[in-house]
C-alpha cells in the first residue's frame, strides 16, 4: 500500500496543525534527490512474488496488476530490491 | 473537603489522585520518591483506578506518558534534578506534540557535586523545552495546582504540557495542614480529557511526524502562542478554582506589599514566606519593601511584573539558580521584562540555597538592605570573597 494522499500544493499557516497530528498518510514533500541509480521493474520477468515489496526499507514497491511498481518520489536507490530479485526482474540503472 | 497533615509530596500526590490520571509512569528520585509511593499505594488499594507502569528510567517514564497521552489518556510523571535531566530528550516530544502530560519535578541541586539537596538549577536549566513552569510556595498550593495544571494544559487553547516544581526538602518533606477537597468538587472543577490529537481508528492520523524547514518553524511559532495564550488560560483557572474550592490565586505572579514599596525582592517557591516575614519585620522599622513572587516562569509574567514594580526604586532577584559565566537566569527574565516596559531602576541579583544551602531570615534582611543601599550586580550570599 502506497500513500493514498499527496497533494503537491502550499500549505499555509491555517493548514498546519496545532499538534504533530494529520491525516494518516499525507506526504507534502518528496525526498529522493539524493538517488544515484535507479531501480527498473521488467514486467515480463516479474513474477509477482512480493519479496521486494517486503523487503523495501522505505515502503516505495507496492504490487499493482501482480507486478512490482516502484515510487521514484520517495525511492533512495538503495538497489536492496534488485539485490534479492530472484527472477533477475529489478535492473538498477543510472539517474541521468 | 477534609483537613489532612501532608508533605508537600504528599499533598502533590492527593491532588494527582483527585485528578484521575488514567495513566502514571515514574521512577523514583530523591526528593520526589514520595509521590509515586504514595500513588503507586492509591493504585494498589484501589482508591485511584489508573495504570501504573514500572519503568527503568526517566527517559522511560516519560516516554510512556507520552504514549499515553497520544492514546487520549490523561498522563502523569514526577521527577527530579538528574531525573529530569535524564529525560530531557523526551521533553521536546512532549510539547512539540502538545501532548498536555502533568508532571511534579521536585526541585534538586544537580551534580556534580553530587547532592540531592533542593535547589532550582534543574527546572530552570530546562526553561527552554515547551513546557509551561510553576513554582508552588507551600503544601495546598501543591496540591491545588496538581489540580490546576490539568486544567491548564488540557485547555483547547494550550495544549501543552505542564511542569510544577516544588523545592526539595523544604516543600517536598515539609508537613503543613492541608485541605483535601472531595472527588465530588474535583470531578466539578477538572472535565475528563477530550482530544483529537490521538491515534484513533474512526479517524485515523499520522501523530507526532517530521517536518522540514518550511514547515517546522511555523509548528514552533504555534506552541509559542499556545504558551502566550496560557497567560489568560492561567487566570480562567484560578476563577474557576475559587468558585469550586473558595480559593483563590494570583496569577502568574503574587504581589505582597507593594502598592507602596519602594524596594521589591522578587523570588519564586517556598522561600517566599520567609522573604515576606523579613519585609514585615522591615516595614515595622519605616523601610518601604514588598515582595513579588513568581508562581509561573513559563510563560513569564512580563507585563504583570513590569506592572507590579514600576513604582519601585530598585528591585533584587533572589534565585536558586546560576546561569554559570552569566547571572541568574531568573534575573535574566526579569531584566528582560523591565526593560521591555521601559522601566530603567537598579535590580541586582543574588544567588543563594545551591546545593541546599539555607537561606536565614538574617540573610533576606541583608539581601533588602543591599537593594536600599545599592550593591554588586550580582553575588552569591554568604560567599564573602577578597578580590586583592
Amino acid at each position: 500500500m502506497k500513500p493514498y494522499l499527496r497533494e503537491k500544493r502550499q500549505f499555509g499557516f491555517d493548514d498546519i496543525p496545532e499538534s504533530t497530528a494529520f491525516e494518516a498518510g499525507y506526504l507534502v514533500s518528496v525526498n529522493s534527490g539524493w538517488r544515484s541509480i535507479r531501480p527498473v521493474v521488467n514486467a515480463q520477468k516479474c513474477v509477482g512474488c512480493g519479496q521486494c515489496y517486503f523487503y523495501c526499507p522505505d515502503g516505495v514497491l507496492s504490487m499493482e496488476n501482480g507486478k512490482a511498481k516502484i515510487d521514484y518520489d520517495f525511492c533512495k536507490g538503495c538497489g536492496i530490491c534488485a539485490k534479492l530479485c530472484k527472477p533477475n526482474a529489478i535492473r538498477m540503472e543510472a539517474e541521468r | 473537603m477534609a483537613k489532612k497533615f501532608l508533605s508537600g509530596d504528599e499533598a502533590f500526590a492527593e491532588g494527582v489522585r483527585l485528578a484521575r490520571p488514567e495513566v502514571i509512569s515514574a521512577y523514583p528520585i530523591t526528593p520526589q520518591t514520595i509521590v509515586v509511593e504514595r500513588l503507586s499505594e492509591m493504585v494498589e488499594n484501589g482508591s485511584l483506578r489508573s495504570e501504573f507502569i514500572h519503568v527503568e528510567s526517566e527517559h522511560s517514564a516519560l516516554s510512556c506518558a507520552i504514549g499515553a497521552s497520544a492514546v487520549g489518556a490523561r498522563a502523569f510523571t514526577a521527577t527530579s534534578s538528574q531525573g529530569l535531566l535524564y529525560m530531557a530528550e523526551c521533553l521536546s516530544y512532549a510539547s512539540g506534540g502538545r501532548f498536555p502530560i502533568v508532571m511534579m519535578n521536585a526541585n534538586r541541586s544537580t551534580a556534580l557535586p553530587w547532592n540531592i539537596y533542593g535547589d532550582q538549577r534543574d527546572s530552570i536549566s530546562q526553561l527552554d523545552c515547551g513546557w509551561i513552569q510553576a513554582y508552588a510556595e507551600n503544601a495546598q498550593e501543591s496540591l491545588d495546582l496538581a489540580l490546576m495544571s490539568y486544567y491548564i494544559a488540557e485547555h483547547e487553547a494550550v495544549s501543552t504540557p505542564f511542569m510544577v516544581n516544588l523545592d526539595g526538602f523544604i516543600l517536598t518533606h515539609t508537613y503543613e495542614t492541608v485541605d483535601v477537597p472531595s472527588q465530588e468538587q474535583a470531578d466539578a472543577y477538572l472535565p475528563p480529557y477530550e482530544t483529537e490529537n490521538k491515534l484513533d481508528l474512526q479517524h485515523p492520523r499520522n501523530l507526532a511526524f517530521s517536518a522540514g524547514p518550511e514547515h517546522n518553524y511555523i509548528f514552533k511559532y504555534k506552541a509559542h502562542a499556545a504558551m502566550l495564550r496560557a497567560k489568560s488560560v492561567v487566570a480562567e483557572a484560578e476563577q474557576r478554582f475559587a468558585k469550586v474550592f473558595g480559593r483563590c490565586y494570583t496569577g502568574l505572579l503574587e504581589s505582597y506589599r507593594i502598592e507602596d514599596a519602594d524596594y521589591i525582592l522578587i523570588t519564586l517557591g517556598s522561600i517566599a514566606g520567609l522573604c515576606r516575614e523579613a519585609a514585615d519585620s522591615l516595614r515595622q522599622k519605616g523601610h518601604k519593601v514588598g515582595v513579588v513572587r513568581l508562581r509561573y516562569l513559563r510563560p513569564f509574567p512580563s507585563e504583570e511584573l513590569a506592572e507590579a514594580v514600576k513604582q519601585a526604586r530598585a528591585v533584587g532577584v533572589l534565585e536558586k539558580d546560576i546561569s554559570f559565566g552569566n547571572e541568574g537566569t531568573v534575573f535574566t527574565n526579569v531584566n528582560s521584562a523591565l526593560l521591555q516596559a521601559g522601566i530603567s531602576i537598579p535590580s541586582y541579583n543574588f544567588i543563594g540555597g545551591l546545593g541546599g544551602r539555607n537561606i536565614s531570615r538574617e540573610d533576606v534582611t541583608d539581601i533588602f538592605e543591599r537593594i536600599e543601599s545599592g550593591t554588586e550586580r550580582v553575588q552569591f550570599i554568604g560567599v564573602e570573597v577578597d578580590d586583592k
